[in-house]
Parts: C-alpha cells; sequence; structure tokens
C-alpha cells in the first residue's frame, strides 16, 4: 500500500473510476468541439448531422458520474482532498456538458450554413475554434494529471478567445453592412462564434475547478476578460 | 507560538479575538520513560467546543485528562509545561486539584452512573461540594442540570429509580447533568457516543451543541464525522504531538498538514 493509498481500497478504486469516466467524457467532448468546427469549415451537413447525434451520449455520462459522486458522497462521507474532488466532478461534468450542447448546437447551425452562400468569415471560425480545442485539451489534462501549472496557464488563454471572437463580431458586422444577404450566414457564423467563446469560458471554469482541487482555494485574479463584444456598436453611414 | 498553530488559519468569526478559557503551553506528559504528549501548545477558546482527534495513542486523551489533573491519580504520569484556566496555572500546589474539578467537569467513554437513583446522582456534586444546602436548592439544580441536559422529561416520573436502570444514551444524559450540576466552567468528554447507538448518539450531539452557549467543551473523539458536526474548531494529534489546529471547516476540507490529510481522508499508513 502506497502513502496515498486509502486504507479501504474500493474508495480508491472508486475515485480512480470517477477521475476515469470524467476523462472519457472530457474525451467525447474534445471530439464534438473538434468535429462541430470541421463541419463549418468544410460546409459538410453529414458530418454536422453526426455531431448533433453525439450530444446524447454526452448528457449520459452527466448522468452516470453525477451519480458515481453522489454515491461516494453518500457511503464514503469524502473529507478534505477527496471531499474536493468529488465536488469537483460535479462541477466539472456540467461545464462539459455545457460544453458538448454548444457542440451540438454549432452542428445544428453548420447544417443551416451548408445551405447558403459561402462567406469569408468562416474562417476566423476555425481559428477560434482551434483555440478552444487546444484549452480544452489542456483543461482536462490539467485535471487527470493534477497538473495545477498547465491549469493556471490554460486559465490565461481564455483572453486570447475572447479577444478573437470581438474581433470576429467586427468583421461580420462589416459583412452584413456591406450586403444584406450576408445577414443570414453571417448572423449563424456570430453565434457559432458565441457559442466558442462560450465553450472557452467553461473551459476556464473547469481550470478554476482543478485549481480548487488541488490547493484547496480559489484561483486568486479576477477572471481574464477580453471579450469587448457586447460594446461593440456599428452604425450605417 | 509553535510553528504548528501558525499554520491554522486565523479565526474570523469572533471578531475581537476572545482570550483563552484554557491555555496549554508546552504540555509534555511522560509515562514512566515514555513520552506521550511533546510540547503541545493549544488555546481552548470559551463557548466553543474544541475537537481533538487522532489516531489511537496519538496523545489526545492524555492532553483531555491533563485539563482537569485526571493523570494526577496515575503514579508514573508526571506534565510538564503549563496548563492555565483564565490564566490560573492549573498545576499550582496551592490550587485544589478537587475544586479544580468541579470547574472542569468531565464526562467518559462509557456511562458510569453511580449505583444510585436518577435523582442523587445528580444531587451528589452539589451536596460534596457544599454548593447547595436545602432540599429544595438540591431540587432546583437537579431538574434544571436534567433539563439542560435533556432528559428531564423522560426521567421526571422515576426520579428516585436507580440510574443503572436507564438506557445507554440516557446514562450518558445522567452523566452529563451530574457534570453540569456543579455548574462547571469546562466539560471535557471523553468520546461520549462510542458506546451509543446513532439515536442516542445525535441527541448527544444536540446536547453539546446546546451546552456550547454557556460551557465551554473539549471533546476527544474517533469518528470524524462527530469532529466535524459538533465542533467549531479541531486538533490532530499524531504520535504525541499537536500537528494541527484550525476551524473545523478548514481541517475537514483544505487541511494544511499531509498527515492531517492523510488521516482525515483515511490513508495513514
Amino acid at each position: 500500500m502506497g502513502a496515498n493509498d486509502h486504507i479501504v481500497s474500493s474508495f480508491d478504486e472508486d475515485l480512480e473510476s470517477l477521475k476515469a469516466k470524467i476523462a472519457q467524457m472530457g474525451g467525447l467532448v474534445e471530439n464534438q468541439c473538434e468535429a462541430a468546427v470541421r463541419a463549418v469549415h468544410r460546409r459538410d451537413k453529414a458530418l454536422a448531422q453526426r455531431v448533433r447525434e453525439a450530444d446524447a451520449p454526452i448528457d449520459a455520462f452527466e448522468t452516470e458520474i453525477e451519480a458515481m459522486s453522489l454515491r461516494l458522497l453518500a457511503l464514503r462521507q469524502p473529507l478534505g482532498g477527496d471531499l474536493r474532488t468529488v465536488v469537483a466532478s460535479l462541477k466539472i461534468v456540467s461545464d462539459l456538458e455545457r460544453i458538448g450542447d454548444y457542440a451540438a448546437n454549432i452542428g445544428k447551425r453548420a447544417i443551416v450554413l451548408s445551405g447558403l452562400p459561402e462567406i469569408p468569415p468562416a474562417n476566423g471560425i476555425v481559428r477560434i475554434g482551434s483555440l478552444v480545442q487546444s484549452l480544452i485539451k489542456d483543461v482536462l489534462d490539467a485535471y487527470t494529471d493534477d497538473n495545477l501549472e498547465l491549469a493556471v496557464a490554460a486559465w490565461h488563454r481564455d483572453e486570447d478567445i475572447d479577444e478573437l471572437y470581438t474581433s470576429l463580431f467586427r468583421e461580420l458586422l462589416t459583412y452584413m453592412m456591406e450586403d444584406p444577404r450576408n445577414i443570414s450566414a453571417s448572423t449563424h457564423l456570430l453565434f457559432i462564434a458565441k457559442n466558442l467563446e462560450r465553450m472557452g469560458d467553461h473551459a476556464t471554469n473547469i481550470a478554476e475547478t482543478v485549481h480548487f482541487q488541488i490547493k484547496g482555494t480559489k484561483m486568486q485574479a479576477d477572471r481574464p476578460k477580453g471579450d469587448d463584444a457586447s460594446y461593440i456598436v456599428s452604425l450605417p453611414e | 507560538m509553535s510553528e504548528k498553530t501558525k499554520m491554522a488559519k486565523p479565526d474570523t468569526s469572533a471578531a475581537p479575538q476572545a482570550t483563552p478559557k484554557m491555555k496549554g503551553d508546552k504540555v509534555k506528559v511522560f509515562y514512566g520513560n515514555k513520552q506521550a504528549l511533546m510540547d503541545v501548545d493549544l488555546d481552548i477558546k470559551p463557548n466553543e467546543v474544541t475537537a481533538l482527534i487522532g489516531p489511537s495513542g496519538c496523545g489526545k486523551s492524555t492532553f483531555l485528562r491533563c485539563l482537569n489533573r485526571m493523570n494526577d491519580v496515575i503514579d508514573i504520569c508526571r506534565v510538564e509545561g503549563k496548563i492555565t484556566l483564565d490564566d490560573e496555572d492549573i498545576y499550582d500546589s496551592s490550587l485544589d486539584p478537587v475544586q479544580l474539578r468541579a470547574r472542569v467537569g468531565m464526562v467518559f467513554q462509557k456511562p458510569n452512573p453511580f449505583p444510585k437513583s436518577i435523582y442523587d446522582n445528580v444531587a451528589y456534586g452539589p451536596r460534596i461540594h457544599g454548593t447547595a444546602q436545602s432540599k429544595a436548592d438540591i431540587d432546583e439544580i437537579v431538574e434544571s442540570s436534567l433539563t439542560k441536559a435533556g432528559l428531564f422529561g423522560e426521567v421526571k416520573d422515576r426520579l428516585l429509580e436507580p440510574g443503572t436502570g436507564l438506557s445507554g444514551g440516557q446514562q450518558q444524559r445522567l452523566c452529563i447533568a451530574r457534570a453540569i450540576a456543579v455548574n462547571p466552567e469546562v466539560i471535557l468528554m471523553d468520546e461520549p457516543c462510542s458506546a451509543l447507538d446513532p439515536i442516542a448518539t445525535a441527541k448527544i450531539e444536540e446536547l453539546i451543541d446546546e451546552l456550547r452557549e454557556n460551557y465551554t467543551i473539549v471533546i476527544v473523539t474517533h469518528s470524524m464525522q462527530q469532529a466535524a458536526r459538533v465542533s467549531q474548531r479541531t486538533a490532530f494529534f499524531h504520535l504525541g504531538e499537536l500537528v494541527e489546529v484550525g476551524d473545523t471547516e478548514q481541517i475537514f476540507t483544505n487541511p494544511s498538514d499531509t498527515r492531517t490529510q492523510g488521516y482525515i481522508t483515511g490513508r495513514f499508513g
């Protein structure tokens, strides 16, 4: 028995399977995010449809992990770091589930977009998408490996996503003003960008939860805020 | 102040820091050549429940017994350092241990009522300490003590029946009533619930919470859930050392010391 093992070994098994389930769910969410952005980029209707349908297994994971966490709380009465692990798992699954929802929503919009004329800012989506994907990947790695530095570093990167979102917002406004026929596609792209930006926010929540789980304290600095899109106005000249 | 007590999160609950009711300063205890406690510095705050936790043999009961000089009766036991009650050294030679034990009462692991009536169990202390003379005074003390111990309603019609005829949980509450009857300032409890079923335990825990208003309580418990439920401050002992003391919430959610973390999470090897 190692120094970090519980005297009751089945307690360790419970905690390990909880972490393993979250890692699996995280893997699905990462895939969904990647596939959703690819579906937008390639105007791939079939892929977009698959993304929509693949949300159900993620929701099932959420239900299962919640049940496991409740069971652990009821039967093991975890304390200290174990208690934080269980509470963290509950918070992380709801963030992951939300990220999954946003990916499914992007899938839905990708289906509509594939039938509309193509507009250039779709490439901007790919850039935000890859930032969001790497953020999600890093926070999940930080969770799996209890890597505090990685979590904190990832948390700071959310700012880049917010900035990119703001610039994409401006760009889309310009397209809409140029030609009202772009409004439909631009609006969908805008919502997609917003979804990606929100995914980034949930990923930073996960980074904060990982910090809490490891250190037992809240992350000190304020959450980075680079999203100024809400304040942008554009008036026809 | 030692390194260990410094680690504890500052207590922000009582705005102006309350002066400790009891204070242990570099308390060492030896049983013969064996040292059972190493330089324990621990403040017991007034009107709070302080829980002492730790694995068997860690010194928590030894420390508890120092607080009302129960160790005096053990020949080979030697206590060094200083323990004060309201800044008064309780090991001072001028101090009468019997008087001290009236101010610092004790409730034991196994309910141990005297083989007397319920009434006489509670009246015993006030009689020998001479705090009450008349029958009426004693009647009043018996009723109020039993009431405070949450037992009066259950026994009021059979006060003259033997205390040993009560259930385990009732006996333990009788012992608490007996401790309260001499109007102590501090109540020490050495695993008061370990011989009781969960319902009787819950009643004692509820009682402890009520008693806190008027008394300062120190409880030794093997149940971490119990420490978490009843105490405001928790002290973790290991191998005769006070490893960590802090707000109960902090000790059970985010302990500073890895040994505390290991113990409370059930990883102690």
